[in-house]
């Protein structure tokens, strides 16, 4: 039987750790993400997991660590946010490189500077392109259950890859929502023994790790990084299938809300999709055909199955809770729109850069979207094709 | 039940108004509803003014922003109605539960209510004084909240703030702790 709790999402996520129990968990403090640790630091004291805890010196180390333990033939885990995303940065990329299935939730903090704590999205959209496959949560059920389905994936023979969850800062970590825990048993077998590939502990086969590959073979490794990657989607549904049959939950690559036979939609990560829906429905409300997609295996990017999902409508808008700067349009726009790139008939597509640094999301923000949609809709003139909403003028 | 409560806390730091959410959370989970619990979070200081919020609702919440247009006002440092519109945004039928030992006319004058709007008095400090030794109004404050809206039972509540203050403190401090929200419950008036 499933548990009915109101906690906060660190602490869900937490204890989707402690029911996995993991062999190594690396640990370094920042904020929003601190109260995860901490409370996986609880449960390693009090015995409830066998997990060994290593307390590192920065989030260089911490991602170093879990290296090692990795591909000693762990199950391992840390956590981080914002800054510390960003120097772990070089190792992001000799874990993907290693195949190394590492699982990190990723609270997502706004970048420094200025100094802020809030939550926007900018730390995981720096580690994109890093090689990690990147599942995004609305709630703390979400991240709850994909904290769960990720071992599985990442874990899976065909791809070993490092897997980031990543949820809201302050807004999904630190408040207090309803969620269902599954039973531990369930948990454990679920995500199954923890299967090593070629572990530097078992000495008698002995193996080496990060090799020196020059203008001969690094090219090779790159390609076959790359066709990995096109693996990540299928096995994702297939987890997410088994965890429907367990859980009564059903998860996708993404969330289509209301789209089937919208006219206009808007594409949003994360917190802000929960928030975005409930506007969609007053307006239909209205008559007016509104709709929603919210990704979810945002790294890799299933662009061929966003672009099936989208082609039909009218106006589009991207949200997104980072911009790129120097580049002409937010994160998530620069995919939505390659994912529309090759069809002919397509909808129009305008980007909202929002909520940085913390700034609220309200409905009437999402209200203010879809009316410049249907205008969109309507007579095909756009005002602005990028633009910051909610912003002091 | 309305499908949607909304209840925003006006506190100060140190008070123990984002613990009452949270507590207040946990009890309503009963019977299958939907909760949410969050503070604003500012700089932490003691004494700072800070913001709190509740949404309690038999539909999944999807909703992830602040309170807007609560309505319920829970203001657990009457001080703040010289420095903040605690007002703001409630809705035409607002409930509000001041921590106060003043005259309630004055109270109700002083935030403008409007005439579908009620206003409830609670001496919390003195209740808390007397039960706790402390001026901390949470557990009055919260069993005011339970009686004028009637989310759970006295009982029901009582059993919650056992569990969530059994975690940290000595019996003593959860009797205390009892026996104000009882009071709060009780004592809490309309004016």
């Amino acid at each position: 039987m499933a548990q009915v709790v109101a906690v906060t999402g660190n602490e869900a996520v937490a204890n989707a750790l402690r029911q996995v129990n993991p062999d190594v968990c690396a640990v370094y403090p920042i904020t929003p993400q601190t109260e995860m640790m901490q409370r996986f630091a609880n449960f390693v004291s009090n015995g409830n997991v066998k997990t060994e805890l290593i307390l590192v010196e920065s989030e260089h180390s911490s991602m170093s660590a879990c290296v090692g333990a990795s591909a000693a033939g762990g199950r391992v885990v840390t956590a981080t946010s914002s800054q510390g995303l960003a120097l772990m940065y070089e190792i992001l990329y000799i874990a993907s490189g290693t195949r190394l299935p590492i699982i990190m939730p990723v609270v997502n903090r706004a970048l420094s500077a200025p100094l802020n704590i809030h939550g926007d999205h900018s730390d995981a959209m720096g580690a994109r392109d890093t090689g990690w496959i990147q599942l995004w949560s609305e709630n703390a059920q979400e991240a709850y259950d994909n904290t769960i389905q990720a071992f599985r994936i990442a874990e899976h023979m065909d791809i070993r890859l490092p897997a980031m969850v990543c949820l809201d800062g302050f807004i999904i970590s630190h408040s207090i929502e309803r969620i269902e825990y599954l039973e531990d048993e369930e948990v454990k077998k679920f995500v199954g023994e923890f299967k090593p590939l070629n572990p530097l502990l078992d000495i008698g086969h002995p193996v080496s790790y990060g090799p020196l590959i020059l203008t001969d073979y690094y090219m090779e490794y790159r390609k076959a990084q790359d066709e990995i990657a096109s693996k990540v989607s299928g096995i994702v549904l297939k987890v997410a299938a088994d965890f429907e049959k367990m859980s009564g939950r059903k998860y996708g690559l993404f969330e289509t809300y209301r789209l089937d036979d919208a006219e206009i939609g808007l594409i949003i990560l994360n917190s802000a999709a929960g928030t975005s829906k409930d506007v969609v429905d007053e307006f239909r409300d209205r008559g007016i055909k509104a709709g929603l997609l919210k990704p979810r295996l945002y790294r890799p990017f299933p662009f061929m199955e966003t672009g099936e999902a989208l082609k039909h409508l009218k106006a589009v808008c991207v949200l997104d809770r980072a911009d790129a700067f120097g580049g002409s349009y937010g994160p998530v726009f620069l995919d939505i729109a390659t994912s529309l790139y090759p069809y002919k008939e397509k909808p129009v597509l305008i980007n909202k850069i929002y909520g940085l640094g913390g700034r609220d999301y309200l409905p009437e923000h999402a209200e203010l979207v879809l009316s410049e949609l249907a205008g969109i809709a309507k007579t095909g003139s756009v005002r602005s094709y990028k633009e910051y909403i909610g912003v002091r003028e | 039940m309305a499908d949607l409560l909304e209840i925003r806390w006006h506190g100060r730091g140190g008070q123990g108004t984002v613990t009452a959410a949270k507590v207040l959370a946990d009890a309503c989970l009963s019977g299958g509803r939907h909760v949410q619990a969050f503070p604003e979070y500012g700089p932490e200081r003691a004494g700072a003014p800070l913001r709190a919020y509740n949404r309690i609702s038999s539909k999944e919440l999807r909703m992830h922003c602040p309170v807007l247009r609560p309505k319920v006002v829970s203001v657990v440092d009457a001080t703040l109605l010289d420095s903040i519109n605690v007002g703001d945004g409630a809705t035409g039928d607002a409930i509000f539960v001041v921590n106060t030992s003043r005259d309630p006319k004055e109270i109700r004058a002083k935030l403008s209510a409007g005439s579908g709007q009620k206003v409830y008095t609670v001496d919390a400090t003195k209740i808390a004084m007397d039960c706790i030794g402390r001026a901390l109004p949470n557990a009055p404050m919260l069993g005011a909240i339970c009686k004028v809206t009637g989310l759970v039972s006295l009982d029901h509540l009582l059993d919650d703030v056992k569990k969530s203050f059994g975690k940290k403190f000595s019996q003593k401090i959860i009797d205390g702790n009892l026996e104000a929200t009882r009071r709060g419950y009780e004592e809490v008036r309309e004016i």
